[in-house]
């Protein structure tokens, strides 16, 4: 089954676009297959969202149940990365504070990869005035630190997980933008778009079918690059109170309140501190990884 | 289909590079131009095709002015073959797509059938068609690009140097092709080149480029015959010569 997979994707002569297609991701995959970092970043990010996706399974106690004789527990056979200050079992917080805070990286990236592509190819396939008004506005966009405005936008509207989404989303589509619009200057001018507007294809069309595509590959990799950022980003959100709110287990939040314990009761800031960096490292070895696979000028 | 150019200016910013050139070409005919690097040809040739939307002068085609933006039908009578196969297929796309393109924008029928009829017009096996374009040689590439020109069954075909990218065995290939598929369909051919062989190979009437102007226009039998009156065609000529007999 495998190997009948195997010689069938990789054939020289494909027969239909499927397998086309198929061929090109396979030959993606056993790239990726063989980048030992990029592999590691690939299990620790799929050991997390099965972790995300069973936490009810998986937990071994209720994350909200407050057990207040036996806060501040150290890791033991009941609890197995101990308890926080209210009693709360901190194994079962952090299997369910990985629903929230992956949640959020995946709701931001949802928001603002596709808003970054289109300005983006838009403003570079067009040009002239268009591109002058996209861009000041990215720049405008791009000029605000990033947590500044994250916190000066949650303040206005009332804090919790979708005001930060919202914020995050905000500041970060401006550098996808930019380097959309980069790749879209590269190839606006080749002959192979000058054949398509021989066909007689609108812009929208040669922008969406033919440009959008190109700019993909560097778009993932650097949303996967930057998805360690955005995790810090709702992880300090979180710490300042600004993002998720309590009791949800969110990963910056647990540091947050466990912060006071640091020198007594150090195991308690530090599991959640070691998840985020977990992530975080995974992300951009699998981003490091797929730049290596994706880049265009590389096949 | 008959081709009227008449004072075709073209400018770049400040510098004027095409300066007032003007050409008759019969339909079913095929011209060709010849002239350096930098003499203006391949902007002749895009402007004509419609990718310079910002020309003055007279372009027409079987007696119709083309406006400077075409409307989509446009395409349908007139395609282009660039010069470099290497740059003129989509990298991410497989040759389906490519040649699928057009029909689909022209909501033509029976596509596939199309597809496979041009593959097999411009002999490239029919397992080509959904390899990438990295998976074939120069030469392929180039036949894929006449494929994609033809598959909107057009009357003119604008060739901008397309053997000049390729090997000199490969060039012979692609240009007996273009020489049997003018027949097979009769088209019109306006093909640019910097090669004068390339040029008497293919077409029956010659102009001259140099510095924007075209110079000399002239029958392709008169240029093989030593006729041509204007120095620089002259010099043209005889360097040709020399390069393929040398001394």
């Amino acid at each position: 089954m495998n190997a009948a997979f195997r010689t069938w994707a990789l054939s020289e002569a494909p027969s239909s676009r499927r397998q086309a297609a198929w061929g090109n991701r396979y030959r993606a995959w056993l790239n990726l297959k063989g980048n030992p970092l990029g592999m590691i970043g690939l299990t620790i990010i799929s050991i997390f969202i099965l972790m995300a996706i069973f936490a009810p399974l998986l937990a071994t106690h209720d994350p909200a149940t407050q057990e207040l004789a036996n806060r501040l527990a150290a890791p033991n056979a009941a609890h197995w990365f101990g308890t926080d200050e209210l009693g709360r079992d901190v194994f079962s917080r952090i299997l369910y504070g990985a629903r929230v805070t992956l949640g959020m990286v995946i709701a931001v990236v949802v928001l603002v990869a596709p808003i970054g592509l289109a300005v983006g190819c838009i403003a570079g396939y067009f040009g002239g005035i268009v591109d002058t008004a996209l861009m000041r506005i990215t720049d405008i966009f791009l000029a605000f630190p990033r947590l500044v405005l994250a916190l000066a936008f949650v303040a206005a509207l009332k804090p919790g997980i979708e005001s930060a989404v919202l914020a995050i989303a905000l500041t970060a589509w401006p550098p996808y933008a930019r380097l959309a619009r980069a790749e879209t200057l590269t190839v606006r001018n080749s002959d192979f778009i000058a054949a398509y507007r021989l066909t007689g294809a609108s812009s929208w069309r040669i922008i969406f079918r033919h440009i959008a595509p190109l700019c993909t590959p560097s778009l993932i990799v650097r949303v996967t690059l930057d998805m360690s950022s955005i995790i810090i980003t709702a992880a300090s959100l979180g710490f300042l109170g600004m993002g998720a709110q309590p009791p949800s287990p969110e990963w910056g939040a647990m540091i947050a309140t466990a912060k006071r314990f640091i020198f007594e009761q150090w195991w308690v800031p530090m599991i959640p501190a070691i998840a985020i960096l977990l992530v975080s490292l995974a992300f951009n070895f699998l981003g490091d990884a797929l730049r290596d696979v994706l880049d265009p000028k590389g096949n | 289909m008959t081709i009227e150019i008449d004072n075709l200016r073209i400018r770049f910013g400040e510098r004027e590079v095409v300066k007032g050139v003007s050409f008759d070409i019969e339909g079913g005919d095929s011209f060709g131009i010849v002239g350096e690097s930098g003499s203006g040809k391949s902007t002749v040739l895009r402007a004509m095709a419609g990718l310079n939307e910002d020309w003055q002068g007279r372009i027409s085609f079987s007696g119709e002015d083309a406006p400077q933006k075409r409307p989509p039908s446009f395409f349908r009578k007139v395609q282009m073959v660039f010069q470099d196969p290497y740059g003129s297929l989509h990298p991410r796309q497989t040759i389906d797509r490519i040649l699928s393109e057009l029909p689909l924008v022209h909501k033509m029928d029976r596509i596939d059938d199309r597809i496979a009829k041009v593959l097999s017009d411009v002999a490239l096996p029919q397992n080509a068609r959904f390899r990438y374009p990295h998976q074939l040689s120069g030469g392929q590439r180039q036949r894929v690009a006449i494929a994609r020109a033809l598959i909107a069954e057009p009357e003119v075909l604008l060739l901008d140097e397309p053997t000049s990218a390729l090997d000199v065995s490969v060039q012979a290939e692609i240009l007996n092709l273009l020489a049997d598929l003018r027949v097979e369909r009769k088209l019109t051919y306006v093909m640019v080149s910097h090669n004068l062989s390339v040029i008497a190979h293919l077409c029956s009437q010659v102009g001259v480029m140099v510095d924007g102007q075209m110079v000399e226009q002239l029958t392709a039998e008169d240029l093989r015959l030593g006729k041509a009156v204007h120095p620089h065609t002259q010099e043209l000529r005889r360097l040709s010569v020399e390069l393929e007999e040398p001394v």
